[in-house]
């Protein structure tokens, strides 16, 4: 399959584009466009972000490597992101963490064979008042225990 | 994609004391991040009042009048701020919204973006008018999608109405507002990093001077403002700059938010007026330390600044001078409160290890001395310290300070010191036994 935009997503990147002072600086939302589309960055991905922004793939590469919000490689239908910074670790984050990797089977930054969950440990995600907390995908989850936890990850299939 | 367990999409609720409210004051009214509701609320009379009445000048006399002052952590005077933008430039100008909120222990911005994004835009319009900017950016930290999302309609919905775009209530000022998204680096919420970010490359501070104010985005005079100190702009404008002023201290002026979590009852995002007394807060408006407990340690200002004990605070109020005559600083207001069951050494480790994820790599003091302070900080609780270690987490840390580009070092290198010289018996006594001598209460 060519890595390329469809129809579609090349229209918003012209559109992205467009609003932009300089093209150059629509980078991180033409990236986000392009993970959406791939679903990662990997090299064929990168090379032809840099081909439409027409700037070097390394430069592209050195801007992904730079953020924890582009994935280089496949990842789970349910990215896990469970915060550990001091607030959620005081709420007992870390109990949180076991619990996910006992009952996924996974340990950090490792996905499910059937491709569901992938999980990882992130930093403060500004829900400390909520401790102990997560994100999946774009949602948050807030004052968990293992209970809410277990019901939380048995709803997303 | 939400299951049976709703995903919940609002920060922590929220307390406030019984004082007149400037950013809070709508905060619990339903829908009210849709135009009609914070409209009929008197939302955007002061954008028009600005627009058709003031000249940027007389606006930015105004808010220097308020006193108020940056409310991302180093408090620098907004109407000053302002004032360093060239006016006869014949580049560019642009103003940007910080809402790249990362501190931890800090989520003050992520309830305004969510519950009150009218009144973030407002103040961003507000600024950008100050500084005759036509481009705005809302610089959204990547992870907080929905307080995009809530941004991003709020933005819709004042083009559709004419609150932005061309020839704003039929004067002769444009202005064009973008919502960007961060992508998860917490080097970001730093002023030049950010817009290193939104100039497309990796998040990389630069030196100053020159300052963004003449050399910004793409060396334009910029302005960069946090979502707090955005979103007083309107009450400024609608009540008078001396009505803030009236507020706070004598230098410390307004009100402030701020963020409580760790060991507390009730823990969420406050409202208080500058200067009032820390103790008081935490006992009375935030419930004390629950469970019984006692009070070991507290972080004022979120994770970049100095540690507390329970005796340093007895005298403090809540104002930047106050907090920083006690030795730590009011950076974000993020309060980390901390009882007697904590083990210090591991909370100092997991800073470490936050800052250490999160230097951006170009100052190789900040590089590898927040790598090495996480590794010995690391030894140390689980065992396997040594005497000597203490002397050299010090000694990195005071290598560190002063010695990088942006003030990351700094925040990186305070807190390390501060855990050691304030609960130093705790350090060597694990070094000591050869073991964590407190219950594991972070585990």
């Amino acid at each position: 399959m060519a890595v390329e935009f469809s129809p579609e997503t090349l229209k918003k990147f012209e559109e992205t584009v467009g609003r932009y002072p300089k093209k150059e600086a629509a980078m991180l939302p033409v990236l986000y466009l392009a993970q959406q589309e791939f679903g990662y960055l990997g090299p064929e991905a990168i090379a032809y972000v840099a081909r439409l922004m027409g700037q070097e793939p390394a430069r592209v590469q050195g801007v992904v490597s730079f953020y924890t919000m582009f994935n280089t490689r496949p990842i789970g239908r349910h990215h896990i992101q469970v915060c550990r910074t001091l607030p959620c670790a005081l709420g007992g984050a870390e109990r949180i963490t076991a619990f996910i990797k006992r009952k996924l089977g996974i340990d950090i930054g490792q996905t499910t064979a059937d491709g569901r969950f992938t999980l990882s440990e992130v930093e403060c995600l500004a829900s400390c008042g909520t401790a102990p907390m997560m994100q999946i995908n774009d949602d948050y989850y807030e004052n968990l225990n293992e209970e809410k936890t277990e019901k939380i990850l048995e709803s997303l299939t | 994609m939400v299951g049976s367990e709703a995903a919940s999409h609002f920060a922590a609720p929220v307390k406030i004391k019984q004082m007149e409210k400037i950013l809070l004051r709508n905060i619990d009214v339903p829908e009210f991040h849709r135009l009609a509701a914070y409209e009929s609320a008197g939302g955007y009379r002061s954008w028009r009042r600005v627009v058709e009445n003031m000249k940027p000048a007389e606006l930015i006399d105004e808010v220097k009048a308020s006193g108020l002052r940056g409310r991302g952590g180093a408090g620098f005077p907004t109407g000053m701020k302002w004032s360093f933008v060239p006016k006869d430039s014949p580049k560019p100008k642009y103003l940007v919204c910080n809402a790249d909120e990362s501190e931890p222990g800090t989520f003050k911005d992520r309830l305004l973006m969510e519950r009150d994004p009218h009144a973030v835009l407002e103040g961003t319009l507000i600024a950008a008018y100050a500084i005759q900017s036509h481009t705005a950016f809302i610089y959204v930290r990547g992870e907080l999608a929905f307080g995009a999302t809530q941004l991003e309609s709020a933005v819709a919905e004042a083009y559709r109405t004419g609150l932005i775009g061309k020839k704003i209530f039929g004067s002769g000022y444009d202005l064009d507002v973008i919502v960007h998204r961060g992508a998860g680096a917490y080097i970001c919420g730093e002023e030049t990093a950010l817009l290193s970010s939104l100039e497309g490359s990796r998040g990389w501070p630069k030196l100053k001077p020159p300052f963004p104010a003449t050399h910004g985005m793409f060396g334009c005079p910029t302005v960069v403002n946090n979502v707090e100190t955005l979103a007083a702009l309107p009450w400024i404008l609608e009540r008078g700059a001396a009505a803030y002023a009236a507020l706070g201290t004598e230098k410390s002026k307004g009100t402030k938010l701020f963020s409580v979590s760790g060991h507390i009852a009730k823990p969420g995002v406050y409202e208080l007026e500058m200067g009032y007394p820390f103790k008081t807060f935490l006992e009375e408006d935030c419930g004390g330390v629950p469970n019984g407990k006692k009070l070991k340690g507290v972080i004022p200002g979120g994770a970049s600044m100095p540690v507390l004990r329970p005796e340093e605070i007895e005298k403090v109020n809540l104002d930047y001078e106050s907090v920083q005559a006690a030795g730590s600083l009011l950076g974000s207001g993020g309060v980390i409160v901390m009882d007697e069951t904590t083990c210090m050494v591991r909370a100092a480790w997991n800073l470490a290890r936050f800052f250490a994820h999160e230097s951006c790599g170009q100052c190789s003091p900040c590089r590898e001395g927040c790598h090495w302070m996480e590794k010995i900080f690391h030894r140390i609780e689980h065992g396997e310290g040594e005497a000597a270690d203490l002397d050299l987490i010090l000694n990195i840390s005071g290598n560190i300070m002063g010695n990088t580009i942006c003030p990351f070092g700094d925040a990186a290198a305070m807190p390390a010191a501060a855990f050691i010289k304030k609960f130093r018996d705790e350090f060597d006594a694990h070094i000591a036994k050869k073991r964590c001598t407190v219950r594991r209460e972070l585990e």
